[in-house]
């Protein structure tokens, strides 16, 4: 065999070589259960049996008429259209404050990002401690502020709940907002910025003509990762509230898993998977043709 | 751009007070984790511990639970290995020979997007039938195949900012493919396949979803023993605090390493900071 030279020891068995083993494994997740998701959502598997003939529709009509599930859809929803702009504006704020020339920045960026890297089952059950109505220091600065006792239950009471997980979840993922918009600002030619400045605009009028417009990738990159996140919402809701009071705080995946691992509806849990999966391509299919990613 | 002493001075105001913000929740957890049980259920609350004492982490020693924290790390590392193995070799064909194109490289990436919940349902039916509910190796292999669309996305990049007249020139020289990814490239990137490496490592030491439903007692991962210690009457509250904080105490210093490439890491390289 000759000496490998050049290009043209370049074969299709080096080039697809190194791509299949990877492919396989992504199948695990990227084919599998997308195909045996489907095929078990038109058969009739609960904990009382397992029918495997087709059944047409019926879990997917039982899902439309199904209140529990429309309402871990509003749930999570309210989750996203309260979460999402806090921690943009917030991170957008924060971004801001740190762009100047600011001695210990470095130091101070590392911190900041400490909650971002944290798990968030763990982040959740930091605040459930902190919320905790007697040994918790929340209802303790409460108390402070208002001059008389506090005894909240915040995880517990239906009217401090939504604000409870919404307080865990922008602590947490503010930083992350924080840490792409200050990359985009910095990117960000200053000497545009002067020039703004020297034709009589203001530091907020600079900002929202001139800034804004330049670093809108890197808003909608940032708004995209975060809205797909909390769109699977679990975790921080699972380690407040479990869901609840009842099922008040039951995002879709958490009430995705109470159908398939609490109450065994096997077949049922996987019309609501394949609804979500529709539904979420949809969004991304969607959102990846506007925005384009670093290649 | 000037600022006047006041300006400086406000801006650190602002500063500390996000600082204050953003870490007293993590020092309340690591107190906790150092008080003793008299000191944790004081009301009202105790806010720095009379003596610095480690019995809250002797204690999972001692009953066996950081046996979770070695889950964890098996599954951690050896899912994050192959992994990044697999996925460096696929990025290079796709980097360099374009294997696939564009469409193959958002298929990859979308697969990152799907809901844990959404994926763990069927791998749970499939694990059932093939015995690895509650294995580590089950474990590993769905980590794997969740985080090599990530390593791929990732390392493509870095790859594609490697100079190609840099293996052009060792092909010349007699090189193979092969000889040119592992000797030349993989030496260029090596700082990306690093921080790459520990933000996959960082997902699956943190992931949840997953290592709930598929595990009961043997593989359980540490975010779900401390789930565990949330009870119906009463919580364990020294156990919380003291294996969140075990748990999460390497990940700061892990990442507090890669400052350099943590834009792009949690931008899944959208961004280039």
């Amino acid at each position: 065999m000759q000496p490998a030279s050049g290009q043209a020891f370049v074969g299709r068995g080096f080039k697809y070589g190194m791509v299949w083993p990877a492919v396989l494994v992504i199948l695990l997740i990227g084919l599998f259960p997308i195909v045996y998701t489907a095929i078990v959502s038109f058969q009739n598997i609960d904990m009382f049996g397992e029918d495997t003939s087709f059944q047409g529709g019926v879990h997917y009509a039982r899902l439309m008429g199904d209140a529990r599930f429309w309402q871990s859809v509003l749930h999570t929803m309210i989750f996203l259209v309260v979460a999402l702009p806090l921690e943009l504006v917030l991170g957008l704020l924060l971004a801001l404050l740190f762009l100047d020339r600011l001695p210990g920045k470095q130091i101070f960026v590392a911190l900041l990002i400490l909650p971002v890297v944290t798990s968030p089952i763990i982040a959740g059950s930091t605040w459930r401690l902190l919320f905790d109505n007697r040994y918790g220091p929340i209802n303790q600065i409460l108390s402070w502020l208002t001059g008389e006792p506090a005894t909240v239950l915040w995880t517990v009471n239906p009217v401090y709940v939504y604000p409870a997980i919404l307080l865990a979840e922008v602590w947490q993922w503010t930083p992350f907002m924080f840490l792409l918009l200050l990359a985009g600002l910095s990117n960000v030619d200053q000497s545009l910025n002067e020039a703004a400045e020297l034709d009589g605009a203001g530091f907020w009028k600079t900002f929202w003509y001139v800034t804004l417009p330049i670093i809108k990738p890197v808003i909608l990159i940032a708004c995209l990762i975060r809205a797909l996140d909390l769109f699977r919402l679990f975790d921080v809701v699972w380690a407040l509230t479990r869901g609840g009071p009842g099922t008040m705080t039951e995002t879709v995946s958490i009430y995705a898993y109470v159908l398939a691992f609490k109450q065994f509806e096997t077949s049922y849990a996987a019309a609501l998977a394949v609804v979500i999966i529709v539904l979420l391509s949809l969004v991304v299919m969607a959102a990846l043709r506007r925005v384009e990613f670093a290649r | 751009m000037r600022q006047s002493p006041r300006t400086l001075a406000l801006r650190y105001l602002l500063v500390a007070l996000a600082l204050v913000f953003f870490l007293f929740p993590i020092y309340w957890l690591v107190a906790i984790s150092l008080k003793t049980p008299d000191e944790i259920f004081a009301s009202p609350p105790i806010w720095v511990p009379g003596q610095i004492q480690f019995q809250n982490y002797a204690v999972l020693f001692k009953d066996g639970d950081v046996w979770t924290i070695w889950n964890s790390l098996v599954v951690a590392t050896l899912s994050t290995a192959v992994a990044m193995l697999l996925g460096t070799m696929c990025a290079y064909s796709m980097a360099r020979f374009r294997t696939g194109g564009d469409h193959f490289a958002m298929w990859v990436i979308s697969n990152r997007m799907i809901p844990p919940i959404v994926i763990v349902f069927p791998v749970f039916l499939l694990y059932v039938k093939l015995g690895w509910v509650d294995t580590r190796l089950g474990l590993i292999v769905l980590y794997t195949a969740f985080n090599l669309p990530y390593v791929i996305w990732m390392m493509r990049g870095y790859i594609q900012d490697v100079p190609i007249e840099l293996e052009e020139s060792a092909l010349v020289d007699g090189c193979s493919r092969l000889q040119t990814f592992r000797l030349i490239v993989l030496p260029v990137i090596r700082g990306g396949l690093f921080a790459t490496a520990v933000f996959t490592f960082v997902f699956a030491w943190n992931e949840f979803v997953f290592a709930l439903v598929l595990t009961r007692s043997n593989a359980t991962t540490f975010p779900v023993q401390v789930t565990h210690y949330f009870g119906g009457q009463s919580n364990f509250w020294a156990k919380i605090a003291a294996m969140s904080t075990l748990g999460t105490i390497p990940i700061f210093i892990a990442v507090a390493m890669l400052q350099k490439f943590l834009v792009r890491g949690v931008s899944m390289g959208a961004v280039k900071g």
